[in-house]
């Protein structure tokens, strides 16, 4: 019960309303853009590139949630994690609808080529299909009905969606990788942190401070 | 007012879209008391106001053959939607960060296998040949495409005043070096500075031209100023910008997309769209300023230059020699 009633602190359900605020901003935003018709010369490539890179974004956000919660010993962060992941999804389904109604017209000839022709295509693709499973089970009944440990290793899945989603980035610039470099180089610090021999350097650090329990 | 309104059928068009009322009129009753005569509205956008640069207005410019029944892009997206690596790889960057630049004095070194290798500076250039106005596509590889009114002097009329010899077989471009003043160039993505070319009857081609302006003024900065190669059926990074060297040559001349990806870029780089890309498929394109729910339109062969070109490549594989 103790348990229970720290998840409900005031504090935390304000953390987690102001995050998922947050994650809306880009939506909002960029719709704001497209209505007043200030997405400049190409709005469409506009709107697929906002949503792909806010895609990859919150990915990253979300695998950063469980070293932060080994780093920092702040447990509730990882009820965070599921919000964060759907919202990473939430906009890898714009990104891909974007480009398939918007970009491509809806012609299957030219998405069928797409798949078949084009690696960075192919790649992004298969990093929006590992999203699929991950966002279908992540209600408790789901993960009830899984079981805790098959659920788990399922979604270790989330870490080759993101490789993907970084791929996918590095394989569209012509020139210039800085971008997906700082991208790539995150995920490899975030999957590094989950190395068994990492993790208990990891809760080692002095940045962990044992929580108070919470009151009352 | 002289300007005609047929004469460009649907392409041309009217002030009053790309700049607010208001501005307009102030400008052209600021012309009228400035005691500018008809010659300033001999050319519809002649006296347009600039919107995303203050270009100085070209004197003395002529009509062309060359013009499209199409609308054109808008100065404001032709100005702010570029390719333009030395200032950055964003398509906003080169309007961004093109300020520092500074396109005059200028002058172009002409040599290699010519009888007359010589230099030819910016106001010799614009002084010695007519300044046309050409109303051309411009497709890039990356499926997208603009209508844009340049003005410039055809590239066959300034080379022959070198005198090519037989040996020259191509003709190889130089943009210039100066990484104080192009951002993108102090930073090593690609092998700077940037060259192409082209082999001698695509440069004689009377469709090539050495760009001095848009929308009837000086070029800006992020648009290649103050000189560019335009081949408007070709992809648009052959139209090399900020030209400082021409070399005729023998053999074909190392291109700089070419070099950083050749089973992309070859060294052709004509607009086809029956040859896939392993980025973008080439059959369609979007036209840049469309809306958000315009759908993108086929991409003609030779970027519909195919009676003029076409000749050049009889014979030649395309897909091949892309």
């Amino acid at each position: 019960m103790a348990r229970a009633a720290a998840l409900l602190r005031p504090g935390f359900a304000w953390v987690k309303a102001g995050i998922f605020l947050a994650a809306l901003i880009p939506f909002g935003a960029i719709v704001a853009a497209a209505v007043s018709g200030e997405l400049g010369a190409n709005p469409v490539e506009a709107l697929i590139h906002h949503f792909g890179e806010w895609a990859l974004r919150l990915m990253l956000v979300t695998l950063a949630v469980t070293p932060l919660r080994r780093l920092t010993g702040w447990n509730q962060a990882v009820r965070l994690r599921r919000m964060l992941g759907l919202f990473a999804f939430f906009y890898a389904v714009l990104h891909l609808a974007t480009y398939v109604v918007l970009d491509r017209s809806l012609l299957v000839e030219e998405l069928l080529e797409d798949l078949t022709e084009r690696p960075y295509i192919m790649v992004g693709f298969a990093a929006f299909v590992m999203l699929v499973p991950l966002a279908a089970t992540s209600t408790n009944a789901m993960i009830r009905r899984i079981g805790g440990r098959r659920w788990r290793l399922l979604h270790r899945l989330a870490y080759a969606a993101a490789a993907a989603g970084v791929v996918h980035f590095w394989w569209l610039v012509k020139a210039d990788v800085r971008e997906p470099f700082i991208h790539a180089a995150i995920l490899a610090v975030l999957l590094i942190l989950r190395l068994p021999p990492v993790v208990p350097f990891l809760r080692s650090l002095p940045a962990r401070r044992p929580r108070r329990p919470a009151a009352g | 007012m002289l300007i005609k309104t047929s004469r460009y059928g649907p392409g041309r068009v009217r002030p009053s879209e790309i700049t607010p009322k208001g501005v307009w009129l102030n400008r052209r009753e600021l012309l009228k008391r400035a005691g500018f005569g008809a010659a300033a509205f001999a050319v519809p956008w002649a006296s347009w106001p600039g919107l995303a640069h203050a270009g100085r207005k070209l004197e003395n410019l002529v009509e062309s053959g060359w013009m499209l029944d199409e609308d054109l892009t808008s100065l404001e997206d032709i100005t702010t939607y570029n390719n333009f690596y030395e200032f950055g790889t964003g398509k906003g960057d080169p309007a961004r960060y093109s300020g520092g630049f500074k396109p005059l004095p200028w002058s172009i070194r002409v040599g290699g296998e010519c009888e007359k290798p010589g230099v030819i500076d910016y106001e010799d250039l614009i002084g010695s040949y007519p300044v046309e106005e050409r109303v051309y596509r411009l497709r890039c590889v990356e499926a997208w495409s603009m209508v844009v009114p340049w003005a410039g002097v055809q590239l066959s009329e300034v080379l022959r005043r070198f005198q090519p010899t037989s040996k020259a077989k191509y003709a190889a471009f130089e943009t210039v070096y100066r990484p104080e003043e192009m951002p993108g160039q102090e930073r090593g993505f690609l092998d700077w500075p940037y060259v192409e070319g082209l082999r001698i009857d695509e440069a004689m081609h009377p469709l090539s031209l050495l760009a001095v302006g848009l929308y009837g003024e000086e070029l800006p900065n992020q648009n290649g100023a103050p000189v560019r190669l335009v081949v408007p059926w070709k992809y648009g990074y052959k139209s090399i910008k900020s030209i400082v060297s021409i070399t005729f040559v023998e053999e074909e001349p190392p291109t700089t997309w070419n070099q950083q990806a050749p089973h992309e870029y070859g060294f052709y780089s004509n607009v086809n769209p029956e040859r896939s890309h392993p980025r973008w498929s080439q059959k369609r394109e979007r036209r840049v300023g469309g809306s958000l729910f315009a759908s993108k339109i086929p991409t003609l062969k030779f970027n519909g230059y195919e009676e003029e070109v076409a000749s050049l490549y009889a014979g030649m594989d395309l897909i091949k020699h892309h």
